[in-house]
């Protein structure tokens, strides 16, 4: 695991993003704050109507009518990357954080072919490139795209390169997503449900292999998922969301151990997990609320079996020690 | 779980199905060549009264292709089914209709399985109306009424449209659909896959539940090996349109004798042992289904294929207990755990 | 496979109990202009049915005093014959009204017959497939194969004038569009799992094409089939104009801009206002149906 060093590389703080439709307004994500240390691999977990997406989708800058960035501030390396000018986000965006979207196949354009899709974030960001002269430039990017679909283990790169999206497998297309997304040695992947389309064995493949490039660049990685397998396995720590806020948040093994918040209890003792056959499963009653025009209370109070006239207020987090933070009033605080 | 009779429910003997094959002469004048996919090779197997039997594996293994042709959704190319005693497979299409009433089955997307232009009344209905089991409008909005209750919907949404329901609530619906006309048996292909985590729970609940109240027989097709080893009695694995291994659920799980069966266990993650398993990394991609390979058809993943398994299908092994597995090297007790 | 939205439900809330269809009506009220030109056609069709009581004059009153009267704003003309006269002295104004009778009964009488034949043909073919979907595909590509209007003129002179064959002779071919757009969208339709759970309760093919598949697929038919009446409408206009439409003396938009055609110089309006009025009329059938489309079609929607 690692330390914590001196700046975080990712620093968001109360971040709102708003949707207006036609039936009121949705703050999809409510007072959201996100720190990622450089080497770590956060795991962010939630279900329909977390804001989990959009988080980092308001990260990279992508939120786009009727959604816009409310308030709230985004750090990357120090930087304020909602002050940036567009060109400049661009240069950040696929350069310096990367991200790969849950269905490759709706992701990677369907008329390009691979290769053709993994030069183009090259020529976009890519320095290293020899300027002028195109041939070269072209050769030398051509190289680097076969070498980025070989580190993410597809053989035959060379020839793969013509190859369309289509005619790929649904887990070698997450592959080429990854491999689009490295191409340019980001500091930041941040990966939007890499494996929930995808068989458990291409799953574990898949998770491994992000698991090994980020030892091997020196990588930080969000992993975006509903899986609390996946997360145990490669998470340092865990983020859990819900209806838009952060619920929970600490180390892995201790949040899964030892959940705090009565929505990540709830989690785990709804999954089936098979160290547990024999005991019944307990679902959680009733359904995510409605985003829209939600009272400042706490927005698990319909389902929390254990919930208090109090939870009718404006829910903080709290510091729970340990590097463990819940947003529950019935929860001790520990002084930081 | 299985109530004491011994007969079996359903009995599948050899059940193939293949599509493509013959070519039409449009195809022939259009030079498209002929597609031939081996969906389901030869699967022989049985369901016990009262049982849920899992069914796992990966894309293109033919798991939902096997629940459909039982039901001749997919009219199987050869093979027989029998079902309580009749033979589903030599049934004339009158017979047929009338044999729906006790097979069903419940879909995996909640989305589209249900159609956006009728309300839920009429949806539920539908099985009653065409098997004559309600006598006028009135009672079958009873009957759709007391079955939305049993999975439950609200009663007075029964006018509703699919679309002002959630994921979740829309399964529900799917579910009750399927159960108003008293089956015995239903297929379950992937009913909780597309939903979130907290309703998965909610589902599978209901579904235990139900089939305790009204004594059903499951056949329960999944990717997700936690929730099949939740729900189910016995387990199939399947590999591109075979039964690899077949037993117990607790043996077949936490004691696997397929290589196959090994490499999918190894790979899925444990919430609270991470870091458990040793990975099994299979070598190669999976085969095409239309040109399966000679021999052991997991001979060009398994790093323990011998020459045998190259060239001979292997046979079915008793390993008892009713665990049985499909491995030339069975005997000697090897795992591809190194 | 993307995981169902369950917290979206709720919102939903507001449309309590309201069909697919009625939302998508609300929708399409919406658009001003596509709702005033649905008016304007309305207005048009309401023209027709009462006629009798809004023409001023008999259309096929002839008075030759009159021959080739200017409207009445113009120097000689007569208010009470606004549009002024043909060349057989009849009012311009009330031959357009009844005028409008023939292009909107025929307009709309081949759109149900072709609609009627390509519902049933598309669902056929895509549903069923098979032969009788490689028939049907030979049948339609055949005949999208022969220029319409050359072959409605065919159809015209083997059958001869009359009202009844103009209908036959532009439904003849008109039922091909329907039929296509119907069977693309039964391809599409009955690979979904609610057909497939149709077929797994035990429902006939009959059933599942009448009341789970045609439900679903009216909505881009009748966009489409509103859209082709403007169409038709010109169609009509041009055998009329060939002589080939309905005969003298009964008053047809196309037939009275052929009359017209010696006198286009001297007495422009002759021509100039029956012309009006397919622009017109073709023009707001255009923007309303476009609208319509714009409501109903999922593709634009959710």
């Amino acid at each position: 695991m690692t330390t914590m060093p001196a700046t975080p590389l990712l620093q968001v703080q109360g971040l709102r993003t708003v949707f207006e439709t036609r039936a009121g307004r949705v703050f999809a994500v409510d007072g959201v704050d996100v720190t990622v240390n450089p080497g770590e691999c956060l795991g962010v977990v939630g279900e329909s109507g977390s804001g989990k997406s959009v988080t980092f989708s308001s990260v990279m800058g992508l939120v786009r009518a009727p959604g816009r960035i409310a308030s709230g501030s985004i750090r990357f390396e120090g930087r304020d990357l909602r002050a940036l000018s567009p060109p400049d986000m661009r240069k950040i965006r696929g350069r310096d954080i990367a991200m790969t979207m849950q269905d490759a196949l709706t992701a990677l354009n369907p008329a390009l072919t691979v290769g053709e899709q993994i030069l183009e974030v090259l020529y976009a960001h890519d320095e290293t490139l020899p300027e002028g002269r195109i041939m070269a430039r072209r050769r030398a990017a051509r190289a680097k795209a076969v070498e980025m679909l070989e580190l993410v283990g597809i053989a035959s790169a060379g020839d793969r390169l013509q190859y369309y999206p289509h005619e790929f497998s649904g887990g070698m297309r997450q592959r080429i997503m990854i491999a689009i997304a490295l191409a340019c040695r980001p500091k930041l992947l941040i990966a939007d449900e890499p494996t929930t389309a995808l068989d458990v064995t291409i799953q574990a493949q898949v998770l491994e292999l992000i698991a090994d490039i980020r030892v091997r660049l020196g990588m930080s990685v969000v992993l975006i998922t509903h899986d609390l397998g996946v997360v145990s396995e490669y998470c340092d720590r865990v983020m859990v969301m819900y209806a838009g806020q952060v619920v929970e948040e600490g180390p892995t093994a201790s949040v899964i151990q030892n959940p705090q918040h009565p929505y990540t209890r709830g989690l785990l003792q709804s999954i089936p997990r098979l160290s547990l056959r024999g005991q019944k499963i307990k679902p959680i009653e009733g359904q995510v609320p409605d985003l829209i025009d939600l009272p400042p209370q706490c927005r698990f109070y319909s389902r929390c079996s254990e919930r208090l006239d109090a939870c009718m207020n404006r829910i903080d987090m709290r510091e729970l020690g340990d590097k463990r933070r819940a947003r529950c009033i019935r929860l001790p605080e520990v002084k930081a | 779980m299985s109530e004491n009779s011994n007969t079996p429910l359903i009995t599948v003997e050899n059940l193939v199905k293949h599509y493509g094959g013959r070519r039409g002469p449009i195809s022939w004048a259009t030079g498209k060549p002929p597609i031939n996919i081996r969906a389901l090779n030869g699967v022989s197997f049985e369901v016990r009264r009262g049982e849920t039997l899992g069914l796992i594996g990966e894309s293109g293994c033919g798991k939902s292709t096997l629940g459909r042709a039982l039901l001749r959704l997919h009219e199987p190319t050869s093979g027989k089914v029998v079902f309580d005693g009749t033979e589903v497979t030599a049934l004339k299409p009158d017979a047929l209709k009338a044999m729906r009433r006790h097979m069903q089955i419940i879909f995996q997307d909640p989305y589209a399985s249900l159609n956006p232009r009728r309300t839920v009344a009429d949806i539920i209905g539908l099985p009653l109306m065409l098997h004559g089991l309600a006598a006028n409008r009135r009672e079958m909005r009873d009957k759709v009424a007391a079955i939305m209750d049993k999975v439950g919907l609200k009663t007075n949404h029964l006018d509703r449209y699919p679309h002002q329901f959630s994921g979740g609530q829309r399964q529900r619906i799917g579910i009750a659909r399927a159960l108003i006309s008293n089956p015995q048996f239903i297929v379950c292909d992937e009913p909780v896959s597309a939903l979130d985590v907290s309703i998965q729970a909610q589902i599978i609940e209901l579904l235990t539940g139900l089939k305790r109240d009204m004594g059903l027989t499951y056949l329960f097709v999944s990717h997700d090996i936690s929730v099949i080893g939740y729900l189910s009695d016995r387990v199939a694995v399947m590999y591109l349109g075979e039964i690899v291994e077949m037993g117990p659920v607790e043996t077949v799980l936490s004691n696997p004798r397929h290589p196959y069966t090994q490499s999918l266990m190894s790979a899925v993650p444990d919430v609270d042992h991470p870091g458990k398993h040793q990975r099994v990394r299979l070598t190669g991609d999976l085969p095409s289904p239309q040109s399966p390979p000679p021999g052991c058809k997991f001979h060009t993943r398994c790093p323990l294929a011998t020459d045998l398994c190259r060239v001979e299908a292997p046979p079915r092994h008793d390993l008892g207990d009713g665990h049985t597995a499909s491995c030339h090297l069975i005997d000697d007790n090897v795992s591809i755990l190194r | 496979m993307t995981v169902a939205d369950d917290a979206a439900a709720p919102a939903m809330a507001a449309d309590q109990g309201k069909s697919l269809f009625k939302r998508n009506l609300e929708n399409f009220a919406e658009n001003r202009l596509a709702l005033a030109s649905a008016v304007l056609v309305l207005i048009f069709v309401l023209m027709a049915i009462f006629a009798p009581w809004i023409a001023p004059h008999d259309p096929n009153e002839t008075d030759l005093f009159r021959r080739l009267q200017p409207p009445g704003w113009m120097p000689g003309g007569e208010w009470s014959y606004l549009l002024g006269c043909d060349g057989l002295g009849r009012d311009i104004l009330s031959r357009i009204i009844y005028g409008s009778r023939i292009s909107i009964f025929i307009g709309t009488a081949v759109i149900l017959v072709a609609t009627t034949i390509g519902i049933v043909a598309g669902l056929a073919a895509g549903y069923l497939r098979g032969w009788v979907d490689i028939a049907i595909s030979r049948l339609v590509d055949i005949l999208l194969g022969f220029p319409y209007l050359i072959f409605a003129i065919g159809l015209m002179a083997m059958m001869g004038p009359g009202l009844f064959n103009i209908i036959l002779a532009l439904a003849y071919k008109e039922w091909v569009i329907p039929c296509r757009v119907v069977r693309g969208e039964t391809l599409a339709v009955r690979e979904l799992e609610y057909v497939e759970a149709a077929r797994a309760i035990g429902a006939s093919r009959f059933h599942i094409m009448l009341r789970e598949i045609m439900p679903n697929i009216l909505s881009p038919v009748i966009v489409v089939s509103t859209i082709r009446m403007a169409d038709v409408i010109i169609l009509e206009a041009s055998l009329s104009f060939l002589g080939l439409g309905v005969q003298p003396p009964t008053a047809s938009w196309g037939s009275m801009v052929a009359d017209g055609r010696a006198f286009i110089l001297e007495a422009w309006w002759v021509s100039t206002f029956p012309g009006l009025a397919i622009l017109l009329l073709v023009l707001v059938i255009n923007v309303a149906s476009q609208g319509l489309r714009d409501a109903f079609d999922p593709r634009f929607n959710e």
